[in-house]
Formats: C-alpha cells, sequence, structure tokens
C-alpha cells in the first residue's frame, strides 16, 4: 500500500512536471516562431520601387494605424497625405486628368499640396515627407 | 525508468568528475526549522524571479529594437503581433516588480533575523549590491518600451542624480548620453539593462550564493540557545529543495495571473515635445525615496533641500550596506533592541512614504 | 505769414484732389490724408469725444486714413472753428441712406482700392443696390442695413481678423442684430428666430460650437452684400456649391423636374433650410419620420423604392455596428486591431456613400454600394471575432496551465508530507 502511494505520487510528479514543462515551452517556441508581419510598424514605411510605381498615377499606404495616399505626379515627383478626409474620413483617392485629390463620398477636392480647394472638406490634408533611397520610395512623417 | 536512466547518466558524470564533493554538500547541508523558517525561502523565490527574468528578457531582445523610431513600435508589435509576445513581455514587467518586492522582503528578514553577523558579513554586503544593481535593472528597463510615462519618470529620475554636488551633473549627462533624454539615453539604457548590468549582476549573485553554500543556513539565537537534541533540521536535499520547488511552481503560477488579467499597459509613444502628462510618477519601489524629496522643504540652512534628501539617501545606503560592521550596544532591559527598532523605523518610513506617495 | 501760405497751399492741392477723384476717379491716393498730424483725433481724443465705437486698430486708421478723409474738415488745424468748417469739405457724420454712396466714395473705385489691396472686390455698392437692403434703403426705409451696420464704423477690420464683425464666427450674430428683433422684423413680415434655428443646425453646431471656419454662415448662402434669399431654382445650387454629389445625384433624376414643376423648394424640402440637421436614416424609408411620404403612398414606386433603400442602408448599418462594437472589443482586450481598423474604415466609407447614393433615388445604385458595405464589415466582424476568441483561448489556456501546476503543486506537497514522516521517523 506505502509503495503504491509512493509509485502513484512519482507518477503524479512526473505526469506534472512533464505537462509544467510543456505549458512553459509552449509558449516560448511560440513566440519564437518568426510571426507573420515580420516587422514592427514603424515611423516610416516602404511603399515600393520607385520603378515599378507608374507616372501620373496613385496608391494608398497603410502608415501604422493611418491611411497614407502617395502619389507620382506628371513630372515624377513623390507627394505623400494623409488619405483620410477632412470632412468625413473617408479614404480620397488622385484623379489622374484634373491632377488633384478627389474623395469621392461628397466630392471634396485638394490639391497636390493637400490643400482643400472645393467641396466640404474643412481643412486641408496633413503631409508626408517623402524620399526615394536606392529605388525605394520610403515615407515619413513630417518634422 | 526515467530514474534509472538518470542514475546511469549521474553515475557516468560521477565516474569521470568525482561527483562526492557536490554529493556531500547536499547530503550535509541541513535547514534548520523553526517558527520564523518561512523567511529562508525568500532568497529562494527572489533567484527563481531572477531566473524568470533572464529567460523572458532573452526572449524580449529577439524582437525589441532600441531607438527612438523603433522601441515603441516594436513592444507594441511584440504585445500585438508576436504568439504569446503579450505574455512574454508582462511576465517580464511583473516579475521585475515582485522580483524587487522579494529582493526588499528578503533583506528585511535577514537584517531582523540578524543573519548578516560575523562570518556573514560579506553575504550581506554583496546582496545589498544585488539589491542596488536590481534597482538599477528597473530604473533602466523602465525607460525601454519609450512611452510617454517612463519616458518623464526617466527624466525626472535622472534630474534627480543631476543634484549631487561635483559629480551629479556630470554623471546626469553620462547616464542621459547627453543634456536631455533623447533617442541616445534609451540607447544607453538599453546597454545597460541587457549588457554592462547582468556582467556585473551575475558576479555579485555568483558571490552571494557560494557565500551561502560554504557558510550554510544561519541560525537565529533564540535558536542557536536551544539545546542540541531539541534543535530541528531538514535536508536541503530534497526535503526543502521539494519546498523551494512548491513554492517556485506557485509563484510562477501567480506570475501568469498577473500577467494575463493585468496585463501592463503600453501608454502612448513618448514626445519630447509634448507637455508632462499629470500622475508621473516613479516606479513603486522608488516611490518612498521620490515622495520625502517631494515634502522636503526647498531649502534647509542654506542647502538645498533636494540635495540634503539625495545626500541622505545616499549615505543611509551606505551605513546600510555596512551595518554588520557597526556596533551597537545591547540594551538588556530594553523590550527592543535598538537595531530592531531602528529596521522597524525605516520599514515604517519607506511604507508610509509609499502610501503618501500614491495618495497624494 | 509764409506758414500759412504754406498751409493753405496744401489745403488747396488736397481739396481740389479730392474733389477731382469724386468727379473723375483719376488722382488716387493723393486723396487719402495721412493721419500723422491729425488734430481731429488728437482733439476728440482730449476732449473724449471720440466715436463710441472707435478702435485704435480699425483698418482705415491702420492704412494712416485720416478721418477727414471721409468727414472732409482740415485736420491739420487745432482750431475747431476752422477744421471742421463746410468750407473746408466737412459733412459731418453721413445720414443712414447717403453710407453706401459714402464708403463707395472710396470702396467703388478700383484705382483707389488698388493701392490698398491688388485684387480687391470694388462692387459692393452696385452689389448692395441689388439687395433687398439696398432697394429698401432706396425706398427710404430707415431700418435697413447699410454698410456700417454690418461692418461698424470705426471698428472695422479685415473679414479674416477675427476681432472683426463679419469674421465668419462673429457673422451669425452680427446679422442677428436686426434679424433677431422681432418686432422690427414683423414689419417685413419675416421670422426672427433664424439664429436660433441655425445654431441648431449642422452648420451651425460646425461653426459656433467647434468652431469650424470651413462651415457655412448667413453669407455663404444668402451672399453678402447682395444679401437675398436663395431662390427656388438655386436652392441646389446654393448648398451644392459645398455639397457637390449630392446636388449632381439629385438634379439628374426624375424627381428634380418634378420638383420643379410643383415648386418645391430643392434640398430644403426634405433638409430644411435655417434648421439643416445631420440627416438620419429614417428619412428614407415609409416610417414616421419619412420625408418621402409626404409626396408618396403605398401603391406607387416610389414608395416601393423608399422601402427598399431604407432596408439596405439599415442592413448595411446594422452589419458597420456590428463590426464596430466587436473592434472596440478587441481594442479594449488588448489585442491587435489595425487590420480591423482599416477594415471598418472602408466600410464606413461605404455606408457614407450610400447615403450620398440615395439622392439617386435608385435602389440598385444603392444596393451596390451597401452590398461592398456589408461585405467589408463581415470581413471585419470576422476578422475582430478571431482577435476575441484568441483572447479567450488565452483564458482557457491559463485554466489549463493552472489545472497542470496545480497537479505538481499537490504531488509536490504530498511528497514533502512522506518525506516528512520517513525524517521524523
Amino acid at each position: 500500500m506505502k509503495l503504491d502511494r509512493r509509485k502513484f505520487l512519482n507518477t503524479l510528479l512526473g505526469v506534472g512536471g512533464i505537462g509544467g514543462i510543456l505549458a512553459v515551452f509552449y509558449p516560448i517556441i511560440s513566440f519564437l516562431i518568426p510571426p507573420k508581419s515580420a516587422e514592427p510598424k514603424v515611423n516610416s514605411v516602404k511603399a515600393g520601387i520607385s520603378a515599378e510605381f507608374p507616372t501620373n498615377s496613385y496608391k494608398i499606404i497603410k502608415f501604422g494605424r493611418k491611411p497614407v495616399i502617395l502619389i507620382k505626379t506628371e513630372d515624377n515627383q513623390y507627394k505623400a497625405l494623409s488619405a483620410s478626409c477632412t470632412h468625413l474620413d473617408c479614404i480620397v483617392q488622385y484623379k489622374s486628368d484634373t491632377k488633384q485629390i478627389w474623395c469621392a463620398c461628397h466630392n471634396g477636392i485638394y490639391d497636390l499640396n493637400g490643400r482643400n480647394v472645393s467641396g466640404p472638406p474643412p481643412r486641408p490634408l496633413e503631409e508626408y515627407d517623402v524620399k526615394v533611397i536606392k529605388e525605394e520610395i520610403v515615407i515619413t512623417k513630417m518634422g | 525508468m526515467i530514474g534509472n536512466i538518470g542514475n546511469k547518466i549521474i553515475s557516468w558524470i560521477d565516474e569521470r568528475y568525482d561527483l562526492s564533493p557536490l554529493n556531500n554538500m547536499l547530503k550535509h547541508k541541513k535547514v534548520p526549522v523553526h517558527k520564523h523558517s518561512m523567511w529562508y525561502y525568500m532568497g529562494g523565490v527572489t533567484l527563481f524571479l531572477f531566473l524568470v527574468q533572464l529567460l523572458t528578457g532573452i526572449l524580449l531582445l529577439l524582437y525589441y529594437r532600441p531607438g527612438e523610431d523603433n522601441a515603441y513600435e516594436s513592444v507594441r508589435f511584440i504585445v500585438t503581433e508576436v504568439r504569446f509576445g503579450w505574455l512574454i513581455r508582462n511576465v517580464h514587467s511583473w516579475s521585475a516588480n515582485l522580483l524587487v518586492l522579494f529582493a526588499f522582503i528578503h533583506m528585511f528578514s535577514v537584517f531582523f533575523s540578524k543573519a548578516y553577523e560575523k562570518p556573514r558579513e560579506l553575504t550581506w554586503i554583496t546582496g545589498f549590491i544585488i539589491l542596488v544593481f536590481t534597482l538599477a535593472f528597473g530604473f533602466s528597463g523602465y525607460l525601454l518600451p519609450w512611452n510617454e510615462l517612463a519616458f518623464f519618470a526617466t527624466k525626472v529620475g535622472t534630474d534627480i542624480v543631476g543634484v549631487v554636488p561635483v559629480i551629479g551633473e556630470p554623471l546626469k549627462i553620462f547616464l542621459r548620453g547627453g543634456e536631455e533624454v533623447t533617442g541616445a539615453t534609451l540607447s544607453r539604457f538599453f546597454g545597460i539593462h541587457v549588457a554592462i548590468l547582468p556582467a556585473i549582476f551575475t558576479v555579485f549573485l555568483t558571490l552571494h550564493l557560494l557565500f551561502i553554500q560554504r557558510q550554510g543556513m544561519h541560525e537565529p539565537e533564540h535558536f542557536k540557545n536551544l539545546p542540541e537534541e531539541k534543535k530541528k533540521y531538514i535536508p536541503f536535499f530534497p526535503d526543502f529543495a521539494l519546498k523551494d520547488l512548491l513554492l517556485w511552481v506557485i509563484v510562477f503560477n501567480i506570475l501568469i495571473f498577473l500577467a494575463l488579467y493585468f496585463p501592463w499597459e503600453l501608454g502612448n509613444k513618448a514626445d519630447a515635445f509634448a507637455a508632462a502628462p499629470a500622475g508621473i510618477k516613479p516606479e513603486w519601489y522608488f516611490m518612498f525615496m521620490f515622495q520625502s524629496l517631494k515634502l522636503l522643504p526647498a531649502h534647509i540652512l542654506f542647502i538645498e533641500g533636494e540635495l540634503l534628501g539625495v545626500l541622505f539617501f545616499g549615505v543611509a545606503g551606505f551605513v546600510w550596506m555596512l551595518i554588520p560592521y557597526i556596533k551597537v550596544k545591547r540594551k538588556p532591559n530594553w523590550k527592543i533592541q535598538p537595531l530592531t527598532l531602528i529596521g522597524i523605523i525605516i520599514v515604517a518610513f519607506i511604507v508610509i512614504m509609499t502610501v503618501i506617495g500614491y495618495l497624494v | 505769414m509764409r506758414t500759412r501760405f504754406f498751409y493753405l497751399s496744401i489745403y488747396f492741392i488736397t481739396i481740389s484732389s479730392l474733389l477731382g477723384v469724386v468727379i473723375s476717379g483719376q488722382k488716387e491716393n493723393k486723396t487719402i490724408q495721412s493721419s500723422k498730424e491729425d488734430h481731429c483725433y488728437s482733439c476728440h481724443k482730449e476732449i473724449d469725444n471720440l466715436p463710441k465705437d472707435f478702435s485704435e486698430n480699425d483698418i482705415h486708421r491702420h492704412a494712416n486714413i485720416s478721418c477727414s478723409s471721409c468727414h472732409g474738415g482740415d485736420p491739420t488745424s487745432d482750431d475747431q472753428e476752422v477744421a471742421m468748417s463746410p468750407s473746408k469739405g466737412f459733412v459731418g457724420a453721413p445720414k443712414h441712406k447717403d453710407i453706401p454712396k459714402f464708403c463707395g466714395k472710396c470702396h467703388s473705385n478700383i484705382n483707389i482700392m488698388r493701392v490698398f489691396q491688388p485684387r480687391i472686390a470694388t462692387d459692393q455698392v452696385e452689389q448692395y443696390y441689388t439687395s433687398m437692403h439696398g432697394k429698401k434703403l432706396l425706398t427710404g426705409d430707415e431700418n435697413v442695413a447699410e454698410c456700417a451696420s454690418c461692418h461698424s464704423a470705426h471698428a472695422i477690420f479685415p473679414a479674416k481678423d477675427p476681432r472683426s464683425t463679419v469674421y465668419a464666427l462673429n457673422v451669425p450674430g452680427t446679422c442677428n442684430k436686426c434679424h433677431g428683433n422681432s418686432e422690427l422684423m414683423k414689419k417685413y413680415n419675416l421670422p426672427s428666430n433664424q439664429l436660433e434655428e441655425y445654431s441648431k443646425s449642422v452648420h451651425g453646431v460646425a461653426l459656433l460650437k467647434m468652431k469650424d471656419l470651413g462651415a457655412p454662415a448667413c453669407n455663404d448662402c444668402h451672399g453678402n452684400h447682395g444679401a437675398m434669399p436663395p431662390g427656388i431654382t438655386s436652392i441646389s445650387h446654393v448648398c451644392g456649391t459645398c455639397h457637390v454629389s449630392n446636388m449632381e445625384y439629385f438634379s439628374s433624376t426624375r424627381m428634380a423636374k418634378a420638383f420643379q414643376e410643383q415648386d418645391f423648394h430643392g434640398c430644403e424640402q426634405c433638409h430644411g433650410n435655417h434648421t439643416v440637421l445631420k440627416p438620419t436614416d429614417e428619412m428614407i424609408g415609409v416610417g414616421k419620420d419619412s420625408k418621402c411620404v409626404d409626396c408618396h403612398s403605398s401603391g406607387d414606386e416610389g414608395y416601393t423604392v423608399a422601402k427598399k433603400i431604407y432596408s439596405l442602408l439599415t442592413n448595411l448599418k446594422n452589419q458597420f455596428s456590428l463590426a464596430d462594437a466587436k473592434y472596440l472589443e478587441v481594442k479594449k482586450k488588448g489585442m491587435n486591431d489595425i487590420e480591423i481598423g482599416f477594415l471598418l474604415q472602408d466600410a464606413k466609407q461605404a455606408l457614407i456613400q450610400s447615403r450620398t447614393l440615395i439622392h439617386t433615388f435608385d435602389s440598385t445604385k444603392v444596393g451596390a454600394k451597401t452590398k461592398d458595405g456589408i461585405e467589408i464589415s463581415n470581413k471585419a466582424s470576422l476578422l475582430a471575432q478571431k482577435e476575441i476568441d484568441e483572447y479567450y483561448t488565452r483564458r482557457n489556456g491559463f485554466a489549463v496551465a493552472t489545472l497542470v501546476f496545480l497537479l505538481v503543486v499537490i504531488a509536490l506537497y504530498f511528497k514533502i508530507k512522506d518525506k516528512k514522516k520517513k525524517t521524523e521517523k
């Protein structure tokens, strides 16, 4: 009887110990596996290769929690502005024919410097810095 | 079966390296049993928490990036994107706080049981140094997430260093890596936190543990005065070790409970130009010093109050470290011995100042 | 003797040039007398007799234009008899009905005005006489507003200056000085609660409460110098200057035509005028707040379409708020919410666009947009649910781990007890 109790306790300890070790190592191993997006979002965002970005077009870049509109103008200049319309937060787009930034929700129009030109937007769009570093477009926060 | 394999491995090693000294030590090491035995476990818990810090710290290092533009984002990334990142980070933060708490408890238990007395002077001194480095760990680690609260707490903390005469200002600039708390401070604190402190810490911790193993557990006076046959001991291995392990498992479980249910907020990213948010507080273990400095009048006899306070804490800390060499006459008719009384006053002061700090 | 001659010659030159300007408008800025050695100001200040609304920072005073430039007289003389003698061209305070012409002396003359501001308009007086105010003034009405009623007489600031009575934020109050006077307005059969109504409207709240200068004040719809209520046909255009899409959609529908035939007031018909409130989805459909049922009744085509559009909108709105609630939960739980946030922004955009598309009164167009929105909302919901599930999995994981640790603790406890027994033996 006494022996059985000891054996039982040892088995319990063994099973519990292995379980405990698993409970510790499972999170650790999971932690070591690289996550989906391999890098944290930072103050600057890479927006692709300059040569692959067609002239007179735009794309929306996710800058942390904020959408940013990146425009390559006709003379191959880059412009990056907050893409949230200052009227009701819709995402703006670039009109390649009028060379203006346009919000589809209420027809708000901004110029390429983000100034609200017409329609309901009450304020200009916030500007971001764009640099091309070794062919790669990099958007950074101003200031 | 597992036991058999274990025995085989041990005998294999024993054959080559002769484990008998270690064996002897384990066999002969014993722990006294008396009404204050529970305090023997505090050091062990502190050690365990340090090991947790070591492990989680190394894990965090895989994803953490120092630097003004990266630090906050990388911690955010760890917490939200990396699997179990939230757990590792929160365990690291919680364990840090518990570590300081248990280190303090351990220290005061040693103080009140007079375990620092001859021949254990060096154990006390190394222990005190370890505590100072633990606080330095806490202070440097606090800034690493680069959030608002940490930023301003560091600003205030390093400012306090600056009031010390002569060496204060250069020391402040040395700590900050410049005139102000900037990205340079962050890089510096990172280096201190992950390389310099661990290196020094390990040396003193090893010494501390070696001293303890060499001298065995301290026996308090009332136990020493017992007749030999009434002295009760339990063997360190396996009895005491098992109890230690039991406690560690419980502490570990509490740790992950805290990490899950009371996660540490990341807050807002530090902005050097933003106004300091209301309620800037240092970590709780610095609160009593912070609060007493705040309560001091601006000038005490032509000397700046704050300076006097900082000097006082410096001297007090130094005296505290040298306690084993300070002889205080026993007062046979005193109910509480003078040193114990001083200890009680110190504990009461720390507790009261901390409470005031959080209430006011 | 010589100085008197000197002074006289200056008077002569100034007066003749003043006359010259009034007649021909040719010799511009010599009429504007410098106020440097201005006895009008110094005397009036000394005897504390400056105009009641006088401001040291008045735009005219700032531009060194002396009192005498408007009121005539001789500012160089410190003798009241001389300085304010009609022979020196002194006109005193102009009569109410003469004020537009009085100001227009300079303000209608581009040759004078361009010196101060190259692209300034000079048609204010002309416009003014087309306004109701101007027309009434010509009939001899003493109550109507003239230039000084809005701009003040001696504390005039440019419209962009926050101190100005015609600064966007101050315009509603300025108009209300007269238009809020119910006794006065009764004479003209006009209501006097416009400001009260306006303050409740989206525009009023944006301008007066949120100090958003982008929001329209009275003059943005009614015009300023040519103030008139917008005509029925022009209402859509007035609103459409800002709400472009809504106007475009609306004016190309059959409804627009029907409105015209029925003499309905365009946008105002549903949205009201001064009290334009934030529109609700209940304005469409067939419920009790519906505007559609004012004309349409059960059975006709409009009624069915209204009902359809309403159900499309509420459907999207419900899906969106469902996703939004989950998003907040994810945020609160400290889980990863960035991607969900982006999706929700897109969904919200679809909702806004669907609401704008109501003005096409075409349920298929609205339906296409709401379908987009619902898809995105559902995607966001799904993602949020995943995060929430993950959160609870954590707790389950913790429970399992705790169970395992408990097992170890119990085993250890008994083991220690056994050992203790052994040692005691």
